[in-house]
């Protein structure tokens, strides 16, 4: 028997080892379509269509978050957790790519602006906005990063549970083998392979590699998501028997509501979590890929359908995993790798729906390591030694080396983090921070009398009020019982709430007491109404 | 006129996500799908038609025009 698991796992393995090879090989193709131009790079030489734009964006906002953490709030908090982050989404992030993403893709292309930095330094006439900004973003997106990353380790242990006991053996606290995780391909590892192959096709692809990657995964995790449902549901007798099981036990029925796992004000202030899309560096230099303003158009429409399409089995496979296994296993971000685990055993599609699962996980890290990457060289290198101080191959090869430097961090810190955190509570605090950076965005595209000294109060209240709450939590957490999942709440309502409330407030008073931008700026920025 | 239609129902639907009516209830759809969760589900789906009606009737031409005037790459 153990020796069919083995042989089971170990094609499960071979299977997500031929799609990282299929990466591999996207990555070389789109280097060989390289301009070799700084542009083409960066932003794709501003080419990007409908229908990539659309796998992209997705892509790259669903994350290790979105399957691998869904899963494991649902399991902990059921249904509630679509509502929270799910269906706020679906009509915030539209809105938001509406709204915002046409207006600085509209600057973006006006004026050959590449990163967040160079439009908000030139928005509001202010180098130091640019200095103070920058440092805030690497600092959010890699706790983002990180979220990925470690979700990819923990999501890989347990599909290939089995395929290497001798090797990687796992225990319990008490000694006993754990059969969830023994034998798995331990997270160490995981993590590498998967920064490694994210590496390859960003660093010589470069925003290229990345959208036609993220298409690709997009796909992949799409259907392999679904294949998952139907596989566990049928495996667990049916949908109807499935969620019999959970309503049936007195301590997991209350997932399939919201009373006394998630309060009133706690869902209403996470409409505040989505409008981090306004402000994620990486979502910002994706708007800028497109080829026209109409490139725009599926994506708003579709986004919300495709966010449903992704989190409605998530979301059930949790609740059903609360049924199947009771409320014992006791790192929730592992429940998805174990219900594909111990419920699908056919071993090609165990290994399929693992690389789904590593394809959401990807499509955002190489959006975010790019990122990274362009804002290293346009906001520091380029700042500081001039545009014409470098050919466009150097540009190139010092967002290259920045990438490089950027993937080491993370993965040293996915190491050091990944005991103990749980993904969905990181990925939220991350949001937070790009979420309380919103009012900037929104008063630099919409509102003429926002100033200079109101953007950079505003940004620096937000950096202190975030830090103060997020230090809180940590400590606050370190008194937790592991597997105890509790979220900072400030009056019962998300922190985010504060945070925006500071922020919009400091913005708002410091820029109607302080010197408007000149004629020229504005004019520069708005256009005039015909 | 169209973009304050929609800017109303955006509203109207911000409003309508809050479904505190089904907050403590466990009936199975179908007899399978939690009520609080198929709610949700189909609020996905009311966003992207809004969106849909965004896109057909307020859709910011003018600001296209804008941009292919600036003489950045």
């Amino acid at each position: 028997m153990n020796m069919l698991l083995a042989a089971g796992n170990t094609t499960s393995l071979a299977v997500i080892c031929v799609y990282l090879f299929l990466l591999l090989v996207l990555g070389v193709v789109s280097a060989r379509l390289f301009k070799g131009t700084a542009a083409d790079y960066f932003v794709v030489s501003r080419s990007v269509g409908s229908f990539l734009m659309l796998m992209s964006i997705f892509g790259t906002t669903m994350t290790g978050f979105a399957l691998v953490g869904s899963t494991g709030k649902a399991y902990s908090t059921g249904i509630g957790v679509y509502g929270l982050m799910a269906s706020w989404s679906g009509l915030i992030h539209s809105a938001v790519f509406f709204l915002i993403g046409i207006r600085l893709w509209a600057i973006g292309k006006r004026h050959g602006y590449l990163t967040q930095c160079e439009y908000f330094r030139e928005r509001f006439d202010s180098p130091m906005l640019g200095y103070i900004l920058f440092p805030i973003l690497v600092g959010l997106v890699i706790p983002y990063l990180l979220v990925g990353v470690i979700g990819a380790g923990k999501a890989v242990q347990p599909i290939t549970a089995g395929s290497f006991p001798d090797l990687f053996p796992a225990y319990k606290p008490d000694g006993s083998i754990n059969p969830g995780l023994h034998g798995g391909i331990p997270p160490w590892i995981g993590m590498g392979v998967i920064c490694l192959i994210v590496l390859f096709y960003v660093f010589f692809g470069g925003l290229r590699g990345a959208v036609w990657a993220n298409t690709l995964q997009t796909i992949v995790f799409i259907i392999t998501g679904l294949i998952a449902f139907y596989m566990i549901s049928t495996r667990l007798g049916g949908l109807a028997e499935a969620s019999k099981a959970v309503a049936e036990k007195p301590e997991t029925a209350s997932r399939l509501a919201r009373e006394g796992l998630v309060g009133h004000a706690q869902f209403f202030t996470y409409c505040f979590i989505p409008l981090s899309v306004g402000m994620f560096p990486h979502l910002f230099q994706h708007w800028l890929t497109a080829k026209s303003a109409k490139s725009f158009r599926l994506t708003v429409v579709v986004h919300p359908i495709f966010i449903a399409i992704v989190w409605l089995p998530c979301i059930m496979i949790g609740i059903w995993a609360a049924g199947h296994f009771g409320a014992t296993v006791p790192d929730a971000n592992t429940v998805l790798g174990r219900m594909v685990n111990t419920l699908v055993h056919v071993p090609w599609l165990s290994g399929l729906l693992g690389a789904g699962i590593l394809a959401a996980i990807m499509s955002s890290l190489d959006s975010q390591f790019m990122c990274i990457g362009t804002m290293f060289t346009r906001d520091v290198v380029i700042r500081f030694f001039g545009e014409d101080r470098f050919s466009d191959k150097q540009k190139i090869w010092i967002g290259r080396g920045f990438i490089l430097l950027i993937v080491l961090i993370s993965y040293l810190l996915a190491l050091v983090l990944q005991k103990g955190t749980h993904i969905f509570d990181l990925g939220v605090w991350c949001f937070s921070g790009f979420a309380a950076l919103f009012p900037l965005v929104f008063a630099a595209v919409y509102w003429k009398r926002a100033t200079r000294a109101g953007a950079i109060s505003s940004v620096a209240v937000t950096a202190a009020v975030w830090t103060v709450l997020f230090v809180n939590d940590m400590i606050a957490k370190q008194s937790r019982q592991p597997g105890q999942d509790d979220e900072l709440l400030i009056l019962n309502m998300m922190p985010v709430t504060i945070i925006i409330a500071a922020s919009a407030l400091t913005l708002v008073v410091v820029s109607l007491v302080t010197q408007p931008p000149s004629t020229q700026t504005l004019a520069k920025f708005f256009p005039e109404k015909r | 006129m169209a973009r304050y239609t929609i800017w109303i129902l955006f509203v109207a639907m911000f409003l309508l996500h809050h479904d505190f009516w089904y907050w403590d209830d466990t009936t199975l759809v179908l007899g399978f799908l939690p009520i609080g969760l198929a709610y949700h589900a189909g609020f996905s789906i009311a966003a992207g038609l809004l969106w849909l009606a965004a896109v057909k009737w307020a859709w910011p031409s003018e600001l296209e025009r804008w941009a292919d005037e600036g003489d950045a790459s």
